[in-house]
């Protein structure tokens, strides 16, 4: 207790009122988070600023220039700037939403099993499946998509326009090789299968025990209990974690550049090729040739995409956070 | 539910001896007036019981189902890229470039090509990625769990964080390559700006992980640093992000693996490139997934009818299933570091 | 050697709600004072005070003064960084550094105020602090194991010898035996016996026998309601607190009859 006790025994006003070491690096310290903050900010202005910019000569640059370069795009098929960004629209919307409708249900299948159906190990290899599902790049999606499934997927998609060909959007003949709306859709539901997964599942296995236990007391099957208690508590979470799935979709590009033969028209030929094309695969696939005005149209396409995913992504966060409020 | 009997039976089965008595007259007045009810009446019947139970069956297998649909695609596609890969994929084709080849004839070495530029310009780039993203991510997480205290600011960080993780890739390179079309000069082309935008795309990885990782260092020890004289600074630099060192680490390194992948958001902004080039900041810069795209477009190889037996048609398609077998590697490698870090040095915090 | 510590009219806020009320207190230098009272009535909040701890929660903010040694802590050229290394602080429930080992725990005070400390000096600083707080003996063998691998009654002993190796002259613990099995809790009351000798100690405890035994002074907090603020509601020596105390919530409280 007493080998060293000489330690500092300064008057208590020097210590108090000396200025501290370190503070100086502790007022840059701070400065620097605040600023990484507000630069997130910053970035994202920045993002839809310099698009803008560079999109500029579309509406304030000669527009027969413009229109001259758009009909060449499109082969004369549309001349102004909305004509040409309509239909692309359409077909990002529709293929995204037709990859949501075919993940939807799967991905809440395997959430559910992953959280309350498979025994505690299966569950946990399973969740490192569906994670390992998210990692791999989707310029191999695409690959394993134009090589693998556009051939393997025909004879289904056939089968379905022979049968089903009634349903206009089933219409055949089916395209072969099926590089149509349908099998890149298939192609992104695959893609967003483990981001709407991995969160749904976050949510099912939060929901209170006491809850599920309450309904299995009442003499509900594991259904019921399922229905009553896990499904409810998980609604909004399962909404925006879809939210954030289309937002994947809508923007993928190389799935969609690599296995869909585009088109230019609002068709919901899903089985039929060349009839729809989606913004970012279309970007990919006409800047390489695309001229200096060429390149601020795409760019206008770009600013679209940025837009509506933006609010799609905006609306998930929305309703998760409104959900956390409570 | 199922078995109860009507009132009387259940009250001959209450066997209480010492309070049978006083109990039992008590909710007899009680219940005097209160309507007769036969249980009976409400036993579900057995077909309903058989009904339900069917539809629970059923869904099992549903559910079942969904998990075995979706582990097909998986299966497949990684079973076609190891068989497809595996056949071209050697020495020769990692340590050459794509110079000196010549529609489908070997090289002078006996190979057909190779990802070296692609290797080396993936390395560069996404290094350039992780010297930018990295040090602002950690800090706007700091800012957002040390310093933000929940205000208005704070919260829009974190919102715009969200919204930042949606953006399309594609979109990302569009934003870098018209920043630097701008800033330095049109039609600028080179590594760096390849490195700008696969930023824009790990930035939110990097700030939600980390987030996540300060938010459960207890409190317990910045207040114990705090009561030491140490400084806000020297608190969070040497105890809670030392602590969450781990949880960071393997953050980091799953956010790569993400964008080691990114393809689109290249193309227009690194280019291509059949050589080497170890410049990051002039000159195209090819990567591996941009290299599997562009082979992968080329469809077929020119083989000329004199060519000699070497000569293989199909050589794009088998380099694209090569380069993507090792570009799958890498990711799964990234991804199997990531998560052995978290679990290996997580610091036990018993809380 | 130990400092007196005086606060005037305090008044202590969480944001805009007054959470504790004009407490005005002389707490001796070189004794124990305990503060006790119901839970909810402050009198944490008034110990974090002491060393400007409580102003880590956001909106926190207190009027009047705290002089230490006669100098306002509170006083706008004081730095609550220089507060925090003159008063130390030791934790309800011990909170060792997980990534540092024993001895890293202990120079920890040191080492994070970039202070360079040569290899000998920090064996000896090591030495002095761990047989300060009764702990060198049992873990002089194993200086580098993990400071979280210890016993809770260790790993807070460990806590004290990390709060006195910055050598502070005031130490405030915070129930620091609420989370230790009885012979901790003894270990822990034997120490601070001891510590008096060099420091001034105030001790916030639930555990009215511990006053009894280890205090010199005893200070009652009380409420009036929950919502209402906390305030000091009789301050005396241990003695009379326990014994003849001269007020009558405080004699209800520490007979058993509430709290």
């Amino acid at each position: 207790m007493s080998t060293t006790s000489t330690g500092p025994s300064t008057g208590p006003t020097s210590t108090l009122t000396k200025p501290v070491s370190g503070k100086q690096v502790d007022k840059v310290f701070r400065a620097i988070a605040y600023a990484c903050g507000i630069l997130i900010l910053v970035v994202l202005g920045a993002v839809a600023l310099f698009l803008l910019f560079r999109a500029w000569p579309l509406i304030g640059g000669d527009q027969s220039a413009v229109s001259e370069t758009i009909s060449s795009f499109t082969g004369g098929k549309a001349t102004n700037f909305w004509a040409y960004v309509g239909p692309l629209l359409f077909g990002t919307v529709l293929v995204a939403a037709l990859a949501l409708a075919i993940a939807f249900f799967v991905a809440i299948g395997i959430a559910l099993f992953i959280s309350h159906y498979a025994p505690k190990k299966l569950a946990a290899a399973l969740s490192y499946v569906v994670d390992l599902l998210a990692a791999i790049p989707s310029v191999i999606y695409g690959l394993w998509g134009g090589l693998v499934l556009v051939p393997a997927i025909y004879p289904f998609w056939n089968w379905v326009a022979t049968y089903l060909g009634w349903i206009p959007i089933f219409a055949g003949p089916a395209a072969n090789p099926s590089r149509t709306v349908a099998t890149v859709a298939v192609v992104l539901a695959i893609m967003i299968l483990p981001i709407i997964t991995s969160i749904t599942r976050d949510i099912f296995l939060q929901t209170p025990r006491l809850q599920e236990e309450a309904a299995l007391a009442l003499g509900a099957t594991k259904w019921e209990m399922v229905k009553l208690a896990v499904l409810p508590f998980g609604k909004s979470g399962v909404i925006s974690a879809s939210m954030l799935g289309l937002g994947r979709a809508l923007g993928e590009t190389m799935a969609v550049l690599m296995i869909l033969s585009p088109g230019l028209k609002y068709s919901f030929r899903l089985l039929q090729a060349s009839q729809d094309q989606t913004i970012a695969a279309n970007i990919a696939a006409q800047y390489p040739e695309a001229n200096e005005l060429g390149v601020s149209v795409l760019i206008g396409t770009g600013l679209v995409l940025f837009v509506i995913t933006f609010l799609v992504n905006f609306l998930a966060r929305k309703i998760t956070e409104k959900k956390a409020v409570k | 539910m199922a078995g109860h009997g009507t009132i009387p039976a259940k009250e001959g089965s209450m066997t209480h001896p010492t309070s049978h008595d006083s109990s039992g007259s008590a909710p007899a007045s009680l219940m005097a007036d209160a309507p007769v009810i036969d249980f009976d009446k409400f036993k579900p019947t057995r077909s309903h019981l058989a009904a339900r139970q069917r539809k629970d069956t059923f869904m099992r297998w549903l559910i079942l189902l969904a998990f075995v649909v979706a582990c097909i695609p998986l299966i497949s596609l990684l079973w076609t890229t190891i068989v497809n890969g595996v056949r071209r994929l050697n020495w020769d084709f990692l340590s050459h470039n794509m110079t000196y080849v010549v529609g489908g004839e070997a090289t002078g070495t006996g190979g057909y090509g190779g990802i070296l530029h692609a290797i080396i310009g993936t390395l560069e780039i996404t290094l350039g990625s992780m010297v930018i993203s990295i040090p602002v991510g950690i800090m706007c997480s700091v800012y957002l769990v040390e310093y933000a205290n929940r205000s208005r600011l704070s919260r829009t960080v974190r919102l715009l964080v969200d919204v930042m993780s949606g953006i399309p890739s594609i979109v990302a390179g569009l934003f870098a390559f018209s920043m630097f079309s701008i800033l330095v000069g049109p039609g600028t082309i080179n590594g760096f700006e390849g490195s700008v935008a696969l930023s824009l795309l790990m930035i939110p990885t990097v700030v939600k992980t980390t987030e996540e990782m300060l938010k459960i260092v207890p409190n317990d020890l910045r207040e114990a640093s705090y009561a030491l004289g140490v400084t806000k600074q020297r608190t969070i630099s040497k105890i809670v992000l030392r602590t969450a060192l781990p949880g960071i680490v393997s953050g980091a390194i799953l956010a790569i693996a993400r964008v080691i992948g990114e393809t689109a958001p290249l193309l227009m902004t690194a280019g291509y490139i059949v050589s080497t080039n170890m410049n990051l900041f002039s000159g195209e810069m090819t990567t591996l997934p941009v290299y599997v795209y562009q082979e992968y477009s080329k469809l077929r190889a020119n083989c000329p009818a004199d060519a000699s037996a070497s000569c293989v048609t199909t050589i794009p398609m088998e380099r694209a299933w090569a380069a993507a077998l090792v570009l799958i590697l890498i990711v799964l490698i990234l991804n199997l570091i990531g998560r052995i870090v978290a679990r290996i040095f997580a610091v036990k915090t018993e809380r | 050697m130990g400092q007196r510590i005086d606060v005037n009219n305090l008044n202590i806020y969480y944001g805009s709600f007054l959470a504790v009320e004009d407490v005005n207190i002389n707490i001796d230098a070189n004794k124990v004072t305990a503060f006790i009272g119901p839970s909810g009535c402050g009198k944490s909040t008034v110990l974090r005070t002491l060393d400007r701890m409580h102003e880590i929660v956001p909106g926190a903010h207190c009027t009047g003064e705290v002089l230490l040694e006669g100098v306002n802590l509170y006083a706008p050229d004081v730095d609550p960084v220089a507060v925090r290394r003159d008063v130390g602080m030791v934790f309800q429930r011990p909170n060792p550094f997980p990534t540092m080992s024993i001895r890293e725990n202990v120079l920890a005070g040191v080492r994070l105020n970039n202070k360079k400390i040569s290899k000998s000096d920090a064996d000896d600083l090591v030495e002095w602090a761990l047989r300060g707080a009764n702990l060198w003996n049992e873990v002089k063998d194993r200086l580098d194991n993990p400071g979280v691998g210890l016993s809770g009654g260790q790993q807070q002993r460990l806590c004290i010898a990390r709060a006195v190796a910055v050598h502070p002259s005031v130490l405030l613990m915070d129930e620091p035996c609420s989370a230790l099995d009885p012979i901790s809790t003894l270990a822990v009351e034997d120490l601070i016996n001891e510590l008096k000798k060099d420091y001034t100690i105030v001790i916030v405890t639930h555990n009215m026998q511990q006053a009894a035994r280890i205090a010199d002074y005893t200070a009652f907090f009380n409420l009036k309601a929950v919502g209402q603020p906390g305030h000091l509601e009789y301050f005396a020596d241990t003695t009379t607190m326990f014994n003849n105390p001269q007020n009558e919530e405080a004699e209800r409280y520490v007979s058993g009859r509430f709290g």
